[in-house]
């Protein structure tokens, strides 16, 4: 519950900040085209929660394993609050 | 190491009478300081003294080269801060990009899903100027275009892609391309290459080259090979397609030689290196290659060149002796010439593929470099990924992907993470992958012109 709050903190924070880094590269993909998921909007929680997953292997994946592995959860957590308020 | 060049910072331009022949008259007036505190002493000074706002003129960003870099540099510094003055040169009217062009040379695809326009990037409030870019002179930071006119800047920012060497190869000039296409910038040679396909009589021989690295799309010649395949063998099933590589190692290679193996045996052959696969010469008016060990007569002949950054960033002087534009990773600001920065294939950009996901990933964080050094900030180190995707036939996907930082200078693959789709991925995984590789190009070309 507490991660839940500092995340959903972390991205009234970030709104119109900067993106932190990796994130700006997740649009290339995500951007509302069936069935690539839409990050907008979610919760950012749930998006940390995916990315955690992805990185431990325990959510079926294609591809999002092989990027999760490339951020450590603190930076998982900057990203999916950044991601989640873009248009 | 992040070069501290002088920031364009507004005033700099104030009394140099810097000709500006595109600038808006709106940007003279609304052109605040970069900062929101800015904003109330800027609209002072623009009541006081006519001569402070000029000095707190908008700064101008220049773009040149409107592909999957240089568009979405384009958007994304309008986007980080609509204050600036954005111009996007472009010497053609559209944009036909080469993901997917695979598809059409092998008649999976239309040529029309290929083509975007400019309309919407320049209803965002990019300025879009039709016209090539001669010249650069980095000291006064200007711009030439074919007709003279001249653009100023504070920074540029150059995505110029690549041209071919002609003449690397001897044999295979541009008159050369005619007969035996090279179809690795999509458009006229892309439909070249198709109807020459089509025109093949069934056991007729498909002969294609690939270049030593670096080029354009690194597994781009094997998902060729492979989806040309695909067609022969349903269209054309007695025919043969041989690929003559400079190289003995490939992107995604183990994923590709099983593809093949199930799929293509008996039809399609690559022949590495090592196995005098490295063409040496071609001779266009008999449609053969001719390597250390023999030559090859085709019915279809298709050489992918060598090829270097495109040559706008040769004459702005930011091309190093292997022909491609060295980059400080955390800007994309030349190691060469200060305030000129270089994204996609003509960069390098260490672990990271020219590909258009990478060209997208690194103009987004360069746009938002560039907006930051304009407001005297310095950008935080950043992270790129990359995803690319290839058919091995239709509904057959696979995929590699990285995610890199700066290191030592270098855009460098982070340890652990990226890598290739599984070797023995389901069936139903190489379908869901060939539905993303369809919906990433519906999405990053919406991202980037839609």
């Amino acid at each position: 519950m507490i991660l839940r709050a500092a995340v959903v903190l972390a991205a009234l924070l970030t709104c119109a900040a900067a993106p932190p880094p990796g994130a700006s590269s997740c649009s290339g993909c995500h951007g509302g085209v069936a069935p690539l998921p839409v990050l907008t909007g979610r919760n950012p929680a749930d998006v940390v929660a995916a990315l955690d997953a992805f990185r431990a292997g325990t959510k079926p994946a294609t591809v999002m394993d092989r990027i999760a592995k490339g951020f450590t959860h603190d930076e998982t957590v900057a990203i999916a609050a950044w991601v989640v308020v873009q248009r | 190491m992040i070069r501290r060049t002088p920031s364009p910072t507004l005033p700099r331009s104030v009394g140099k009478g810097v000709f500006r022949p595109l600038s808006r008259a709106v940007g003279e007036v609304r052109g605040g300081g970069v900062t929101r505190r800015n904003l109330l002493t800027t609209a002072t000074a623009l009541l006081a003294t006519p001569s402070l706002a000029r000095a707190q003129a908008a700064p101008r960003v220049v773009v040149i080269g409107g592909g999957f870099g240089g568009a979405t540099a384009a958007r994304f510094v309008h986007r980080a801060d609509p204050r600036i003055e954005v111009t996007l040169v472009e010497a053609n009217a559209d944009f036909t990009a080469c993901p997917f062009s695979n598809e059409v040379i092998a008649g999976f695809r239309d040529i029309a899903g290929q083509r975007f326009t400019y309309r919407a990037i320049a209803a965002d409030g990019v300025r879009l100027v039709n016209a090539e870019a001669t010249a650069v002179d980095p000291a006064a930071r200007r711009v030439t275009l074919g007709d003279g006119t001249v653009l100023a800047y504070d920074r540029l920012i150059l995505s110029p892609g690549i041209d071919i060497v002609w003449g690397a190869l001897p044999g295979y000039d541009e008159a050369a391309a005619d007969r035996m296409p090279h179809a690795w910038k999509a458009g006229a040679q892309t439909l070249l290459l198709r109807r020459q396909l089509e025109a093949m009589p069934d056991g007729g021989v498909v002969v294609i080259s690939a270049p030593a690295n670096p080029y354009r799309c690194p597994p781009g010649p094997y998902e060729r090979a492979s989806l040309i395949a695909a067609w022969l063998k349903a269209n054309r099933p007695r025919s043969k397609l041989l690929l003559l590589d400079a190289k003995d190692a490939f992107s995604k290679q183990k994923l590709f030689q099983a593809a093949w193996a199930q799929l293509y045996p008996g039809l399609l052959e690559w022949v590495s290196l090592s196995d005098g696969g490295k063409v040496t010469r071609v001779d266009p008016a008999s449609n053969t290659f001719e390597t250390d060990f023999g030559s090859h007569k085709a019915d279809v002949g298709n050489v992918i060149p060598q090829q270097r950054a495109g040559r706008i960033a040769a004459l702005a002087g930011v091309v190093d002796r292997t022909g491609w534009c060295p980059i400080d990773p955390v800007t994309f600001e030349s190691k060469l010439q200060p305030n000129i920065h270089v994204v996609g294939d003509a960069a390098i950009a260490g672990a990271m593929p020219k590909s258009a996901f990478a060209a997208n990933a690194q103009a987004k964080v360069c746009a938002d470099a560039v907006a930051l050094l304009l407001a005297g900030s310095a950008p935080a180190e950043p992270r790129l990924i990359n995803t690319c995707y290839s058919l091995v036939a239709p509904g057959y996907g696979i995929s590699v992907a990285g995610v890199y930082r700066p290191l030592n200078g270098l855009l460098t693959d982070i340890e652990g993470a990226g890598g290739t789709s599984p070797l023995n991925a389901t069936a139903a995984q190489r379908t869901q992958e060939a539905e993303y590789a369809d919906a990433w190009f519906k999405t990053i070309t919406h991202e980037v012109f839609g």
